[in-house]
């Protein structure tokens, strides 16, 4: 268990409501939650629990209707737009459920998409090197498989070396042997270069390779469950 | 180059049929703005030197008879820095091998050295100077319409007496550069052509030996040229002056002003409509682009670049496919431009040519479009910058479609659903929809102004040697005779019927305004030559009052029951008031007629002509050509047949080109607009169609959803574009309208069926090409790309 002083982010009293013509959506009802430096955090929910939601707003892509959110000792949530890009340029590292490959990009130009806006990348072969693809890197989206192209993801978003992964369910449209080898890579970066890691998932089966997980339900917070070992993602069964 | 450069040059060739269409489109635009203005400031720059050089006058006047005296009292007029007195005579000549008689101006040159003003350039042989008195130049067109060469002779009839004139040089005038015969509206170098000749040979001619009838003269740079003019006619007067002018009413300037006023238009009309339909398309596929890799924006945006980043991007993307479009534009008009003034300085004769294009020309034209590209795109571009990146992850919502609303509803109850699926498609963006109609319309409007000008044309000759001037001969003699010198050309052989002609000349004072016009006394209802009301029919000329065409009325401010002061120049010089009584209709020139019994009242006079209007029997006309060759007196004689054929030749050779351009231009914008719809028509609704094909449609039924769309917009595209199409004749008439020629507006069932046609059968090709995309659909894969 980590301390106060390391946490990463701070919410507090987080609340988003959409509104849709009449319609009032409560999408966040109030969380106040902490991610400590360094731990795997897994956000498990129904769809509409508002996990998404929770990691847009934490990644700096969407605000807050109420509440704040620290990211170290800045608020981030009153940063303007300029202010929140510059937050995700020099922070953040995402990785989608889709991959949102750039068509028209090879594998290693993806790479290169963030890479050469960051203060202090490694460099793209390095980064896909990590995830195992050393010998894709001239292959675009359409010629690499479902995992391959988002262990590319996964390449894109560590390349930067950022503080911190927002991952939203990155082995939702893999099958579970192709997921296992796209979470394993997520796993060796945290473990080597200690990103830490914020993993949105509604499979209850990988929660098990957080140190915490965090139970999302209507729009709070349901539980917090802390596991006494991270399960590495080969043992995982889903 | 950056990743997302290269993401930038790998989406462009994806699209680079479409990217290409539209950089047609603008280079179309681009290529007519520096066409014609790069060879209006090419032709602006060589006639400009040509004046220079050949010292062309800024002043001309004409007059009976006066001492050479008096050019030291007009060179004495403030402002005036060089005069040139000369002698300037119209005879016929008679040329062998050629039926009809021709007419040549004969001027006089210095008998040593170059004339001051207006001198010539030799193209071939000698200059006058030490030759014998008989030796002329003679003008090039005219020279080369007869193959002539220094050592030929020609015969030309001086002051009654038949005379063989010997060439000795072929030369080029800046004040000939259109050598067109006064009345005519075209030049007709087979028949008119200028001879110059020792001044001592034509005063001994005509017996002006220490006079003149003509001046030239130029101006120092603060003259005021109107009072100039009213000082050199008051006189030239008591000499018989007929009026002093300056260049702007100089027969040839004038011509050449017209052209490059043409030019002008056309550079200042075509181009936008072409930047105006290219920023459209640009509009259209841009917004489809950022539409569909809204998930690539989001991402890009949750990696930290930056909204303006994106919208660089997107902007790039705008930007190159418009330089593309410019860079072609570019070279096209450069090379047009070229081959244009090439046959510019054919037509006009310059001795050279100067055709350097002015790199500020393709600065304009880089920044004219670019600027256009860019306001029709900002508001595209300006969605993918505000994008949200939380919102842009998200697939955009599906389109909200409407049944119809009550009653409409009822419409649609006997329609499929295809058709269903087709009219809601476009009604659901009804925006997007009309202006997609109204670039298909720009092209129907662009090519029924290209046969509207081809139409008009016909139209014109129609109206002006079908219903008004109808003679087959026009006599025009040496001053005023009796009218009973009409029954010798009466009794010419072959001659049918003779209506008299009497032309004085005249200024026309009007609240502040003036003209110098040749007032033209007419039978009230002559059979051969008729005026024409505004509604262009035959109109009977009222017994006493001034008839004036609608061009002179505009000119003057005038119209009907105005009085205006009419200062005859000749005889007596009265000053007459006359009101307007009618208004007639000419496309050319402009010009003021009177009963021709009231013109012999007012001016006193008995019955007098000065020409005469012939109708002819066809098969007489060799005789009665030789006839009038040998008949003195007679200063010219335009023959319907020549100056037929002569307007038709230039007109084709001028206008031709401008409308096979234009059918070409109007092609590409209705290619570049209803293939990019039709293009982005099928990303956008890949996804259904695939499923209707895994429904079980057939690939017809499925791509007639399709083009089914693009034939309901192309339908209502052909009558807006008829519509837009008059709005646009309507224009390029108001640009075309000079003080020497209009076009009349008619637009006939066959103008807009021509352009609807082209466009239909473009539609129908791009929608094929499309179609057959439809028909390689790869199900499976369009079925798996996420939207």
């Amino acid at each position: 268990m980590k301390s106060e002083e390391q946490s990463l982010f701070k919410t507090r009293g987080l609340t988003k409501v959409y509104v849709t013509g009449d319609v009032e959506i409560h999408a966040l009802r109030g969380i106040d939650l902490d991610i400590y430096q360094g731990e795997i955090i897994v956000l498990l929910g129904h769809s509409g629990s508002g996990k998404s939601t929770f990691l847009n707003i934490l990644g700096g892509l969407d605000r807050p209707t109420a509440g704040s959110v620290f990211y170290k000792e800045d608020e981030i949530t009153t940063l303007n737009d300029g202010g929140l890009t510059k937050y995700r340029r020099d922070h953040v590292g995402v990785v989608f459920q889709f991959y949102n490959l750039i068509p028209s990009l090879t594998a290693k130009e993806n790479v290169a998409l963030v890479t050469e806006i960051a203060r202090d990348p490694m460099a793209p072969e390095e980064a896909l090197a990590l995830v195992g693809l050393e010998d894709r890197v001239d292959h675009f989206p359409s010629q690499l498989s479902g995992g391959e192209q988002q262990r590319v993801a996964i390449a894109r978003a560590i390349a930067k070396r950022p503080d911190v992964m927002f991952c939203d369910e990155p082995t939702g449209a893999l099958d579970s042997n192709t997921g296992t080898v796209v979470l394993e890579a997520l796993e060796r970066v945290n473990r080597e270069l200690g990103t830490t890691t914020v993993l949105i998932t509604h499979n209850a089966a990988i929660s098990e390779l957080g140190d915490r997980v965090v139970f999302f339900a209507d729009g709070h917070i349901a539980e917090v469950k802390t596991n006494a070992t991270r399960r590495p993602p080969s043992e995982l069964v889903w | 180059m950056g990743a997302l450069d290269r993401k930038l040059f790998r989406d462009l060739w994806r699209i680079k049929g479409q990217a290409l269409a539209i950089a047609m489109v603008i280079g179309c635009g681009i290529a007519t703005l520096v066409m014609s203005l790069g060879t209006l400031e090419s032709l602006e720059q060589t006639r400009a030197a040509y004046y220079e050089r050949y010292r062309f006058a800024d002043v001309f006047a004409n007059l009976k008879r006066a001492p050479q005296r008096l050019a030291a009292k007009i060179e004495a007029i403030p402002g005036v820095r060089q005069v040139e007195t000369r002698i300037v005579k119209d005879v016929t000549l008679d040329i062998e091998g050629l039926d009809a008689p021709a007419s040549g101006r004969l001027i006089s040159m210095p008998d040593h050295g170059s004339p001051a003003l207006n001198n010539v350039y030799l193209r071939q042989g000698r200059l006058l100077a030490g030759g014998r008195s008989n030796a002329v130049l003679v003008s090039e067109p005219f020279a080369e319409a007869h193959g002539y060469h220094p050592g030929d002779t020609i015969t030309a009839s001086l002051n009654g007496r038949k005379r063989a004139l010997e060439i000795v040089g072929i030369v080029l005038s800046p004040e000939y550069i259109y050598s067109i015969k006064a009345g005519d509206m075209v030049p007709d170098n087979k028949h008119y052509g200028i001879i110059w000749m020792k001044r001592q040979s034509l005063a001994a001619a005509y017996g002006l030996e220490g006079a003149f009838n003509d001046i030239a003269l130029t101006l120092s740079r603060d003259a005021k040229v109107d009072d100039v003019l009213a000082q050199i006619d008051k006189l030239t007067a008591p000499f018989g002056g007929v009026g002093a002018y300056g260049r702007k009413d100089q027969i040839s300037h004038a011509f050449l002003n017209n052209e490059m006023h043409g030019l002008e238009s056309t550079g200042a009309v075509v181009p936008p409509i072409f930047l105006g339909v290219a920023a459209f398309l640009l509009n259209m596929v841009i917004l489809r682009i950022i539409e569909t890799e809204r998930g690539q924006i989001g991402l890009l945006k949750a990696f930290g670049y930056t909204n303006w980043d994106v919208g660089a991007h997107y902007l790039k993307f705008v930007m190159i496919v418009t330089i593309v479009g410019v860079t072609l534009g570019c070279i096209g008009g450069a090379w047009m431009g070229r081959g244009l003034t090439e046959m510019y300085t054919e037509f006009f004769k310059f001795p050279f040519l100067y055709y350097q294009l002015d790199t500020a020309l393709f600065a304009i034209a880089i920044i004219v479009s670019l600027v256009a590209a860019f306001l029709g795109t900002i508001g595209a571009l300006r969605k993918a910058i505000v994008l949200p990146p939380a919102e842009a992850m998200q697939p955009s919502p599906p389109p909200v479609y409407r049944k119809a609303s009550f009653g409409f509803s009822k419409l649609f109850t006997g329609f499929s659903q295809p058709v269903r699926m087709i009219i809601r498609h476009v009604t659901r963006w009804p925006i997007k929809s009309f202006f997609t109609s109204l670039g298909i319309s720009a092209s129907v409007a662009i090519l029924v102004v290209a046969f509207f000008l081809e139409g008009s044309i016909d139209r014109l000759i129609e109206i002006q040697f079908d219903e008004t001037a109808r003679q087959d001969v026009a006599v025009v003699f040496e001053g005023a005779h009796p009218r009973s010198a009409l029954a010798e050309l009466e009794k010419m052989p072959g001659v049918l019927k003779v209506e008299p002609m009497r032309s004085v000349p005249a200024r026309f004072r009007f609240d502040q305004k003036h003209r110098r016009v040749a007032l033209s006394g007419r039978l009230p209802e002559g059979e051969i030559n008729r005026l024409l009301d505004t509604s262009l029919t035959p109109m009977v000329l009222p017994q006493e009052g001034l008839v004036i065409s609608s061009k002179l009325g505009q000119m003057l401010g005038a119209k009907l029951g105005d009085r205006i002061a009419v200062e005859i120049l000749e005889g007596r010089r009265p000053t007459l008031t006359l009101t307007v009584a009618g208004i007639v209709e000419e496309y050319i020139g402009y010009s003021a007629y009177m009963n021709i019994d009231a013109l012999d009242k007012v001016l006193g006079d008995q019955a007098t002509v000065t020409g005469g209007y012939l109708l002819i029997d066809p098969v007489q006309e060799k005789n009665l050509y030789q006839e009038l060759k040998n008949t003195p007196g007679i200063a010219g004689v335009s023959l319907r047949s020549t100056v037929l054929g002569s307007f038709k030749k230039t007109m084709a050779e001028n206008m031709l080109i401008m409308i096979t351009f234009y059918i070409i231009f109007a092609t590409m914008i209705a290619v570049g607009v209803v293939y990019n719809t039709a293009r982005i028509s099928l990303s956008e609704r890949g996804r259904e169609l695939a499923s209707l094909r895994v429904l079980g449609f057939t690939r017809l039924e499925v791509s007639s959803i399709l083009l089914g769309e693009l034939a309901l917009l192309t339908a209502f595209a052909l009558p807006l574009g008829c519509f837009l199409g008059y709005g646009l004749a309507w224009l390029t008439v108001s640009a075309f309208d000079t003080e020497l020629f209009r076009l009349p507006l008619w637009l006939t069932a066959q103008t807009y069926g021509k352009a609807m046609l082209i466009v239909a059968f473009s539609a129908v090709v791009s929608g094929l090409i499309v179609r057959h995309q439809v028909d390689r659909f790869d199900l499976v894969a369009v079925l798996k790309m996420r939207e």
